[in-house]
C-alpha cells in the first residue's frame, strides 16, 4: 500500500534493525532449516515474505532483496525497475515521470537512506542486473545460505 | 580537424595507447578538444539518403553524431541502422542504446554487431517510459537499467565475455558513453549519481538541456569535489528554443527539462522570439565553455537541426577548427584512397 510505503521509509531506521535482528536469527536458524529442507522451505517462506514486505514495501519479490541498500524504498516499484538510482524524468515536485500521482522511488530511496547507518554510501554500490528467475522466491532463504556460504 | 592517419571514410583509425577505440570522437575528446556532438532525428522511413540528408547539415561543425533510439518512445528507423549508415561514409555516429525495448541477449547482440560496423561511440540509457510515445500499448522491457548497461558493455569490450561467461572472440572496441540531467531531482544526489555511473564504466556524459548555469555550476562543483575531473569527459546539453510557448510546453510536458522563469520571460520579451532562442544557446555556450571539467556541448535542436551551424559558428568553441565531414578535405581524401 502506498501509505504505508511512505510510513517504511520514514521509519528506515527502524526497519533496518529489525531486518537486521531477522536475519540474524535465520542465520541461526540454518541448521534447522538444513534439516526440514531449503526446497520444502521455500514456498511457505517466500508467501510470509510475500504478505510482510508486501504490505510494509509493496514488495514486487524480485528474489533478490536490497531494500537495506536503497533507504527502505523497494526499486521495483520504479516504472523502470531502475535498480542504481533515479532516471533523468523525475519531475520538479519529485514524483514518477510515468506515474505522477507516485513519489519517484529515487527520491524516496535518497531520503530513507540517510536514516540508515551506512544508507548513504550503500546507493553508491553498482547494482548488478537483476537474475529474473529468482522472481517469487524468496529472498531471505537465499540471504540464509549466501552468510552461510552456501550460495546456490 | 584531420588526423594524420586518418583513413578511407568507413574504416577504424588506429587506436591510440590508453584509447579504447578507434573513433575520431576518442581521440579528440583525448587531445583537449572543445568537442561538439548533435543530435539526428532518424526518419520514419526506410530510405538511407533520408539519414544523409539529416547528417549533412552538421558537416563542418559536429565531431559526432548521436543517433536516437526511439526517443520520446517513438517509433523510428533504429538508432544501429542510422549508425551503419552513417560509418559507411566515415562520420563519427554516438550509438544510443536505451533498455526500454529490448533485454540483455538483444542488447549485447547488438553492441558486437554495431561495434563491427564501425560504431565507435555507445551511449547507455535507461530510455523515456513507453508511456511517452506513439506505443503507450506496448511491453516495457526494462531488463537492464543504465548502469547495468553499461557493465554490460565494459565486460564485453574488457573481459571479453558476455553476461553469461561464455567468451567472445574479438571484443568491441568503444568509447561508453551515459547521460545525467543535473536539473531533475533528487538534485544533490546526481553529483554521486554520476560517480556511479562512472564506476559502471562510463568515459563520457552528456548532460540533458542545459537552461540553468548556476544549477550546472553546482553540479559541476560536486563532480569536482567527488574527484570525477579527470576520469569523465562531460558535454553538456544545449539547444534552442523557438518561443516563449515552447519553452512553456516543454517544461511542462517533457519531464525532466528544467527551464527557468528567466528564460521563458526574456522569449516573451523579444520581437524575435527564435532568434532570441538562439542567442540564448549561444550565450549559454559561452558561459559554459569555461566551466572547469566541461569538454563540450551537445546541441539538442529537435526539428531545428538547421540551426546548429549557425549556433556553433556563432559561439566560436571551434576555435577554427574544422571538424571532420565527408568531403571535407577533398585532397586529403584522394590521397588516402591512392596510398
Amino acid at each position: 500500500m502506498y501509505a504505508v510505503r511512505q510510513w517504511s521509509v520514514r521509519h528506515a531506521r527502524g526497519l533496518n534493525t529489525l531486518y537486521r535482528a531477522l536475519e540474524a536469527v535465520l542465520v541461526a536458524l540454518h541448521p534447522l532449516f538444513r534439516w526440514i529442507g531449503y526446497e520444502r522451505l521455500e514456498r511457505p517462506v517466500a508467501a510470509v515474505e510475500r504478505s510482510v514486505k508486501g504490505l510494509l514495501f509493496d514488495c514486487r519479490m524480485c528474489g533478490q532483496c536490497i531494500l537495506s541498500s536503497t533507504g527502505m524504498s523497494c526499486p521495483m516499484n520504479c516504472p523502470k525497475n531502475l535498480r542504481n538510482g533515479p532516471c533523468g524524468g523525475v519531475r520538479a515536485n519529485g514524483h514518477c515521470e510515468v506515474r505522477p500521482e507516485m513519489k519517484c522511488v529515487w527520491v524516496q530511496a535518497v531520503a530513507g537512506a540517510v536514516h540508515i547507518p551506512g544508507g548513504t554510501q550503500a546507493l553508491q554500490e553498482v547494482q548488478v542486473a537483476v537474475d529474473r528467475r529468482l522472481h517469487g522466491k524468496s529472498s531471505w532463504l537465499r540471504v540464509v545460505l549466501e552468510r552461510v556460504g552456501e550460495a546456490r | 580537424m584531420i588526423f594524420e592517419d586518418e583513413p578511407v571514410p568507413g574504416y577504424p583509425l588506429p587506436i591510440r595507447p590508453g584509447h579504447t577505440s578507434p573513433g575520431r570522437f576518442e581521440r579528440l575528446l583525448r587531445a583537449g578538444q572543445f568537442a561538439v556532438t548533435t543530435e539526428l532525428d532518424p526518419p520514419d522511413s526506410a530510405d538511407p539518403e533520408d539519414v544523409y540528408r539529416r547528417a549533412r547539415v552538421f558537416d563542418g561543425y559536429v565531431d559526432a553524431i548521436n543517433a536516437t533510439d526511439g526517443s520520446g518512445a517513438n517509433c523510428h528507423m533504429s538508432s544501429m541502422a542510422v549508425c551503419a549508415l552513417l560509418t559507411r561514409v566515415g562520420y563519427a555516429p554516438v550509438m544510443q542504446i536505451s533498455c526500454r525495448d529490448k533485454n540483455r541477449i538483444a542488447i549485447q547482440g547488438d553492441i558486437l554487431g554495431a561495434a563491427a560496423m564501425g560504431v565507435c561511440n555507445l551511449l547507455c540509457l535507461t530510455g523515456d517510459g513507453v508511456q511517452a510515445g506513439d506505443h503507450p500499448q506496448a511491453l516495457p522491457v526494462f531488463d537492464l537499467d543504465c548502469m547495468s548497461l553499461l557493465e554490460t558493455a565494459r565486460t564485453l569490450r574488457d573481459e571479453h565475455h558476455f553476461l553469461s561467461g561464455r567468451k567472445i572472440t574479438y571484443a568491441p572496441r568503444v568509447l561508453l558513453g551515459a547521460a545525467e540531467n543535473p536539473f531533475a531531482q533528487p538534485v544533490e544526489w546526481r553529483a554521486r549519481r554520476l560517480a556511479k555511473k562512472v564506476a559502471a564504466g562510463a568515459q563520457f556524459i552528456q548532460t540533458q538541456w542545459c537552461y540553468d548555469v548556476p544549477m550546472l555550476r553546482t553540479f559541476m562543483q560536486h563532480v569536482e569535489e567527488l574527484g570525477l575531473l579527470d576520469k569523465v569527459f562531460i558535454l553538456v546539453g544545449v539547444g534552442p528554443l523557438r518561443s516563449a510557448k515552447s519553452a512553456e510546453w516543454i517544461r511542462t510536458h517533457v519531464p525532466g527539462v528544467h527551464i527557468p522563469d528567466e528564460v521563458v520571460k526574456r522569449l516573451a520579451g523579444a520581437a524575435d522570439p527564435a532568434a532570441e532562442g538562439r542567442q540564448l544557446c549561444i550565450d549559454i555556450i559561452q558561459e559554459i565553455r569555461t566551466i572547469r571539467g566541461v569538454h563540450g556541448v551537445h546541441v539538442m535542436a529537435y526539428r531545428q537541426e538547421h540551426t546548429v551551424a549557425e549556433i556553433i559558428e556563432r559561439s566560436g568553441v571551434l576555435n577554427g577548427r574544422k571538424p571532420w565531414s565527408p568531403g571535407g578535405d577533398p585532397q586529403a581524401n584522394t590521397n588516402r584512397m591512392a596510398s
